[in-house]
């Protein structure tokens, strides 16, 4: 009678197990198809596109319209690929990323073991700041660049890029210092620490976690701009996105899918690779941090 | 000269006054508890102290230098938190010598200072963990390893203990106490347990609302309570605290105490005649201590001042040590301490002993004691 039981449960719980994996398969399918058409196109020849239809596979691989794209594809009057808005692009983001955090993380230790009067005040307004759409701030943000000289250049950029990017990284830095005990910075006072040592000796080493949480979130956002990308910047300067809908866009001469399938993919890399990267530290530091010190 | 002397110091936010005027002054090597219930103001106190927090109006003075305007770290002060506030991301060793090696300490001195203080904890074994590592109980000795290392002039304790668990709690007590013998070290020690203020003080100082309501060594404070909150707040189980009229019994005053039918008579002290005799025929408030109420086997010799009377017993508590019973004195729960032998049980009656010497009396309108 047990015996049976039993088996009657494994048994119910291996159909439970075998719909949810099939619902799972179902939903990575259907997320991972646009992905194999991109990848599939861009290494197919023009001909085989032509002759073939969206999920066959290339007859022959080949790499060629990732190469035109890299390297001599046009968007609008210059012929030589994304490579140079590539590189744009990383020049600006890495900066980018790398300041609004370092801030984000300095406001956050700030306005949770410095408390100050109006200290919650300004974190709520730093808060309405994540609330702005991108549009909003596009003439006063022209303007500002205008006044300080930096107008259509990588620093620019850098610029837009970290002030719209602090709201985020500053509300991130200080949801988790709050959960740090506060006796931790009187501790390091009474040490004889003072407002920078403590920061980068005892609130840094403990933040691992977040930083890659912020680091994920401002390069995503950074990178895949385009708003602020295609207003602040122009000709040879402007981001990998922007370039790549003056590829997508070029409307003289054959519709060249592969190289476009290409282009998109090179500038969806980046991205990419920090997610798989940083998620697998994202998840060690987080069960690092799990264990109160 | 003291090690430390708070001199009227009173601290506001906007209109609350969480301090109001507060004098204390201790001299070397002792151990001063301050202790009182949640919300007294006893770790604001200890933050001023230390200078984590400034401090309204007033002064405060360590080593006769006053540090009102000194950051903490200029103070010569350690402090030990109640969430050991251990830096996660150093080794115990780095835990205890960053102070130093902040105060740019050679490196020779700070290995010995490291090797001398974790042998006087028995730490050594733990000097490569980190803090994540380590039990509470370890943490703790760590917290105070790191506080030692500094050899300061005055060692702050904020309720150092309350994170663990009963049975390491009592072993550290005993610890913080030998290791006070040892150094003579002055100390500060904030705690809500009164059986940590009553074991481990040279004196306690009774906080609440932001006042001392009293400041003497602990046997003082139990047995000689200036006011009705140390009377009710220090002890367990607390002070009897009755409500009875002061009557005129054959040129002795004292107070009638209604048990069923009955009414006891309990004479006051000598000391305290004259004093309560502006309160015949009103309302004070009568304290007797549990163990004041006792029974043959506790207390074999009669006095003068103890008196026997036959109770009805309401409720029985055994503890093991003694026996706690509830009788009825004024429509008042009264509880008494027994020896656990004197097997008896509820709605039974009993002969007790009453210890009238220690009889306390309290004015019921300003709470003061009447002396």
């Amino acid at each position: 009678m047990s015996a049976e039981h039993l088996t009657r449960t494994a048994g119910s719980q291996l159909v439970g197990r075998f719909l949810i994996y099939a619902l799972l398969a179902v939903f990575a399918l259907y997320y991972l198809m646009p992905l194999f058409v991109m990848l599939m196109t861009s290494l197919k020849t023009l001909d085989d596109i032509r002759t073939g239809n969206l999920i066959s596979l290339p007859r022959e691989i080949s790499f060629d319209a990732w190469l035109k794209a890299w390297s001599s594809a046009c968007s609008g009057v210059a012929c030589d690929g994304l490579k140079g808005n590539f590189f744009n692009s990383v020049s600006f983001v890495l900066p980018a990323v790398a300041i609004s955090t370092l801030i984000g993380a300095f406001n956050g230790y700030v306005l949770t073991m410095w408390r100050f009067k109006g200290s919650d005040v300004l974190f709520t307004l730093l808060l309405i700041g994540c609330f702005i759409p991108f549009q909003v701030v596009l003439l006063p943000m022209a303007q500002t660049l205008g006044y300080l000289g930096i107008a259509n250049s990588i620093p620019g950029l850098i610029f837009v890029h970290v002030v719209y990017g602090l709201a985020f990284t500053t509300l991130f830095f200080r949801n988790f210092y709050v959960t740090v005990p506060t006796d931790l910075t009187k501790a390091a006072r009474i040490d004889g620490a003072g407002f920078f040592t403590i920061f980068w000796r005892i609130i840094l080493p403990l933040s691992p976690a977040i930083i890659v949480v912020s680091v994920i979130w401002q390069f995503t956002q950074i990178w895949n701009d385009f708003l602020f990308g295609v207003v602040f910047s122009s000709g040879e300067r402007q981001p990998i996105t922007v370039a790549l809908n003056n590829l997508v866009n070029t409307s003289t001469g054959v519709k060249e899918y592969n190289v476009d399938m290409a282009a998109a993919i090179i500038a969806g890399l980046p991205t990419l690779f920090v997610y798989i990267v940083a998620g697998k530290y994202f998840l060690r530091g987080l069960t690092a941090g799990a264990v109160k010190g | 000269m003291s090690a430390l002397s708070i001199k009227d110091v009173k601290k506001r936010y906007g209109p609350v006054e969480v301090l109001k005027g507060i004098d204390i002054d201790i001299e070397d090597g002792e151990f001063l508890i301050l202790v009182g219930p949640s919300g007294c103001g006893k770790s604001t106190l200890l933050n001023m102290i230390a200078g984590l927090d400034t401090i309204s109006s007033g002064e405060i003075a360590i080593g006769g230098r006053v540090v009102n305007d000194l950051s903490p770290k200029d103070r010569d002060i350690a402090m030990v938190f109640q969430s050991y506030a251990l830096y996660p991301n150093m080794t115990v060793r780095n835990n205890i010598s960053f102070g130093l090696k902040i105060r740019k300490v050679p490196a020779e001195q700070q290995r010995e200072t490291v090797d001398r203080v974790s042998k006087l904890l028995q730490i050594e074994p733990l000097l490569d963990r980190l803090p994540s590592q380590l039990s509470g109980g370890q943490r703790q000795r760590v917290a105070m390893g790191r506080a030692l290392a500094r050899d300061p002039a005055l060692f702050l304790f904020d309720e150092p203990l309350s994170n663990l668990d009963a049975k390491l709690r009592v072993e550290m007590r005993a610890e913080i106490k030998l290791l006070h013998e040892q150094l003579k070290a002055t100390i500060v020690y904030v705690t809500h347990d009164q059986i940590e203020a009553m074991t481990l003080g040279d004196r306690i100082a009774v906080m609440k609302s932001g006042e001392v309501h009293q400041l003497a060594s602990p046997q003082e404070v139990y047995d000689d309570p200036a006011d009705l909150f140390v009377a009710g707040f220090i002890g367990s189980p607390p002070m009897n605290l009755i409500r009875a009229n002061v009557e005129d019994h054959n040129g002795q005053l004292g107070v009638k105490l209604r048990h069923d039918n009955e009414a006891f008579f309990f004479q006051a002290p000598d000391s305290i005649q004259d004093s309560l005799s502006k309160s015949v025929g009103k309302e004070v408030i009568v304290g007797i201590r549990p163990e004041q109420i006792s029974d043959e086997i506790s207390r074999g010799d009669a006095r003068d001042d103890r008196v026997r009377h036959r109770v009805r017993v309401d409720v029985v508590h055994p503890t093991g040590p003694d026996t706690l019973i509830l009788i009825e004195l004024n429509d008042t729960p009264v509880t008494c301490r027994i020896h656990p032998e004197t097997r008896v049980r509820s709605g039974e009656t009993t002969e007790l002993v009453f210890d009238l010497s220690k009889l306390v009396f309290f004015d019921p309108d300003t709470e003061k004691r009447i002396r």
